[in-house]
């Protein structure tokens, strides 16, 4: 039959099992979305208010499900707009395919209005992408977008089709199944056979694992393996919610916010078995440093991960799920019962010193602080400590609900508190560390699985892509959102604090934003809350509410997240308490 | 320890792609000393020559890399000992009476040719090995180099070893 692009585009979406795409219309896509109008029962368009919360709604969308995110933009400013959401799910291994128009091919390189190159622009930041110049080859572009995307570790593709291609007419013919991904690359057999003699003779494994555990589907096997080995496992950020928290052999999330049980325990490992990780800076501190005592064994499906940050003794390339499956089967069983009492005291040492990080941290007058805030003449009884926000909200939410960070100290509160339990359940710009991330992932991941979202968010990260509140509110989104609200961009403030001698430097907002009367204004529920009590009531209105609800939390500025490494540093700098 | 390599980079013969092999070298801070390109005996692909120096760890880094690109289809070092490794100059350098012995001393020598000759100017024409082509220009810097241009190495492996292009 012969239809025109924009059909052809539209029913190669549905083709790839696409029901659901993000997105912004303009000129250069008109003809796309007219025929998106005509396929509005098959493929549901959810528009967005900028292009770059449709980006991370189709992240959103692609991370809480595994299925590959569909955003489209116009030419342009359209698809500029999407490139920070592009980075993000690149960053991070998350399977999207972008589609931006683009003029017309006999208008390219004029410099035409809304003309950008964006193939040229996104090159770094994508797996591969595509300009399409000849109808003919546009459907099998679009399922090689899909299939590069989909195919060992994950990441995003944009196909930039000009206008004259969505309007050129050519046969097309819908395939009956989606694009198998590429065959996958199993460890070979010698290399496992090795890693079983380096685990077989050591006596105090350690694992640490990553997001390649959550895409490779291999968290029972990670279980299975770490129960054999009696072995403590720590992760990276991309790691959570890969284990349940309730595991005991998990330490939680280790590196320069991360656990001081894990990253102790990874220091002293005189192995550490690496899965699905990528060794980021963030994970490992100094990596002159990193790993001093140990042999490591890499494990990950990307051959160039192996060796990049850190030199591994024993790097292997092959699927996670078949690796752990195979190596589990080879290993002996293990019982270390000093290493056991080791990791033990490391827990209780641990618990002892993120006491103080459970206490409201107030001081009435900022010492040094050049600006003077709203907060530091409130009294101390109108704040709320940050886990104790945390806790709260997850007492009062469903089961296994979704939660979305945005960027900065309450991600990290969050990935350092928040019972994840179940893969897929904790959404966060890991490796771009976007603000403003947070928003378009919650719309996403609530429409791809119509649960109810659990938003943490902080006033600068909001303030960043606030705009997709009315996104929210008109697609009826059931996010609460909680915003730890204290008046700085709190991360910078916190390494001003520690290291920069005090010297506020542009991280004190001083805004007088009413995020209770924002939210109305969008048509979304608001409340504040400075007590827990308030917070708990709040928290139960929130979660039976089926739409965007705000959740406003005075938090004191002098909060800090710990542990911490100051910069360059190593475990042997690792602070833990500020007297 | 550092190292020179030459790498060859057997690529899908289709617009962007140098852009792509290019781009991931300044994206991944790796220097390429030379880099030639041109198309193949099948017109699907196009064989990329990248010359780089560096220890171990950064030729493995940059071989997984390019392995990454969708468009590149093989990579391979390239072995030292059992490669043609050629590259070719185009020298002019000014035609004086006082010069013109030493040149054509040198273009005798080194098995140049003179491509042009005009009453002010001359071009010479090398092939040669990297090491070759710089030993000629030093010789030819006193008689006053004009302008010049070299390709940066084109290489193959002796023997049936070849570059397949299935991947």
């Amino acid at each position: 039959m012969m239809i025109s692009g924009a059909k052809i585009v539209v029913e190669t979406l549905i083709e790839q099992g696409c029901d659901t795409v993000f997105g912004y219309p303009g000129g250069q896509v008109i003809d796309l979305f007219d025929e998106l109008y005509d396929a509005r029962d098959r493929v549901h368009h959810i528009l967005t208010a900028h292009e770059q919360g449709a980006a991370h709604a189709a992240d959103g969308y692609a991370r809480s499900t595994g299925k590959v995110g569909v955003v489209i933009a116009t030419s342009g400013p359209g698809a500029t707009n999407l490139v920070t959401g592009i980075a993000t799910a690149f960053l991070d291994s998350v399977p999207m395919v972008a589609v931006t128009g683009n003029v017309s091919c006999s208008q390219i390189g004029r410099d035409s209005f809304q003309e950008v190159d964006i193939v040229g622009v996104t090159m770094p930041i994508t797996k591969h992408n595509f300009i399409v110049k000849n109808i003919e080859e546009l459907a099998d572009i679009i399922r090689m977008a899909f299939k590069i995307a989909k195919s060992g570790r994950p990441g995003p593709v944009l196909v930039d089709i000009p206008k004259d291609i969505q309007t050129a007419k050519c046969e097309f013919e819908a395939k009956a199944q989606p694009v198998i991904p590429y065959p996958i690359i199993y460890a070979p057999e010698d290399k496992l056979r090795k890693a079983v003699e380096l685990i077989d003779s050591c006596s105090k494994p350690y694992i640490y694992f990553g997001g390649g555990i959550i895409t490779g589907k291999a968290s029972e096997a990670l279980i299975s393996f770490s129960e054999k080995l009696n072995a403590p496992m720590g992760c990276s950020l991309m790691g959570l919610s890969a284990v349940s928290c309730e595991h005991p052999n998990f330490l939680g999330m280790q590196g320069m916010h991360g656990h001081f049980a894990s990253s102790v325990a990874e220091d002293e490992a005189d192995l550490i078995i690496a899965l699905g990780v990528r060794f980021s800076d963030r994970a490992t501190g100094n990596t002159k440093r990193f790993g001093k005592n140990s042999k490591i064994i890499h494990i990950d499906i990307d051959g160039a991960e192996l060796q990049k940050n850190i030199t591994a003794y024993l790097p292997i390339r092959g699927d996670i799920l078949d690796a752990l499956e195979r190596l589990t089967a080879m290993v002996k069983d293990h019982n270390n019962p000093e290493w056991a009492a080791r990791i033990d005291a490391l827990r209780i040492e641990e618990l002892k010193r993120t006491e103080s990080a459970l206490k409201i941290r107030h001081s009435k007058d900022c010492e040094n602080c050049y600006v003077k805030c709203s907060h530091s003449d409130a009294p101390e009884d109108e704040y709320l400590a940050p886990y104790d926000i945390i806790d709260t909200l997850s007492a009062a939410a469903p089961e296994n609900i979704i939660v979305v960070t945005d960027v900065g100290q309450h991600q990290m509160w969050t990935a350092q508190r928040y019972p994840l339990k179940k893969p897929r359940t904790f959404l966060t710009s890991g490796g771009l560390g976007t603000m403003g991330y947070g928003i378009g992932a919650s719309i996403g991941a609530s429409i791809a699985t119509g649960k109810h979202i659990l938003l943490f968010t902080g006033d600068g990260s909001f303030g960043m892509n606030l705009n997709e509140l009315a996104t929210a509110v008109t697609n009826q989104i059931p996010v609460v959102i909680v915003i730890m609200n204290n008046g700085v961009l709190g991360m910078v403030h916190q390494i001003q604090s520690l290291f920069y001698n005090k010297r506020y430097s542009n991280t004190v907002l001083s805004r007088k934003t009413d995020f209770v009367k924002l939210a109305e204004a969008f048509g979304a529920k608001g409340i504040h809350c400075s007590n827990t009590q308030e917070l708990k009531a709040a928290a139960e209105e929130a979660f039976s509410y089926n739409g965007p609800f705000v959740i406003d939390c005075a938090v004191d500025c002098n909060q800090l997240v710990l542990p911490t490494l100051p910069p360059g540093g190593s475990i042997d700098n690792i602070i833990t308490e500020i007297k | 320890m550092e190292n020179k390599y030459v790498i060859a980079v057997l690529v899908s013969n289709i617009s962007g792609v140098l852009s792509r092999v290019s781009g991931m070298f300044t994206r991944r801070g790796f220097n390429i000393d030379s880099l030639t390109v041109g198309e193949t005996e099948s017109s699907g692909f196009s064989r990329i020559t990248i010359s780089f120096h560096g220890d171990d760890d950064i030729k493995e880094r940059i071989l997984q890399q390019l392995q990454k690109l969708h468009d590149v289809r093989e990579v391979e070092v390239l072995n030292a000992n059992d490669t043609v490794i050629r590259e070719l100059l185009l020298i002019k350098v000014r035609n004086k009476s006082e010069s013109r012995q030493d040149i054509m001393t040198a273009v005798e020598i080194f098995r140049s040719k003179i491509v042009d000759y005009s009453p002010t100017a001359l071009i010479c024409e090398l092939t040669g090995e990297t090491s070759k082509i710089d030993a000629f220009i030093e010789l030819l810097k006193p008689c006053g180099i004009m302008e010049m241009c070299r390709t940066g190495i084109v290489a193959v492996e002796r023997g049936d070893n070849c570059l397949k292009t299935v991947k």
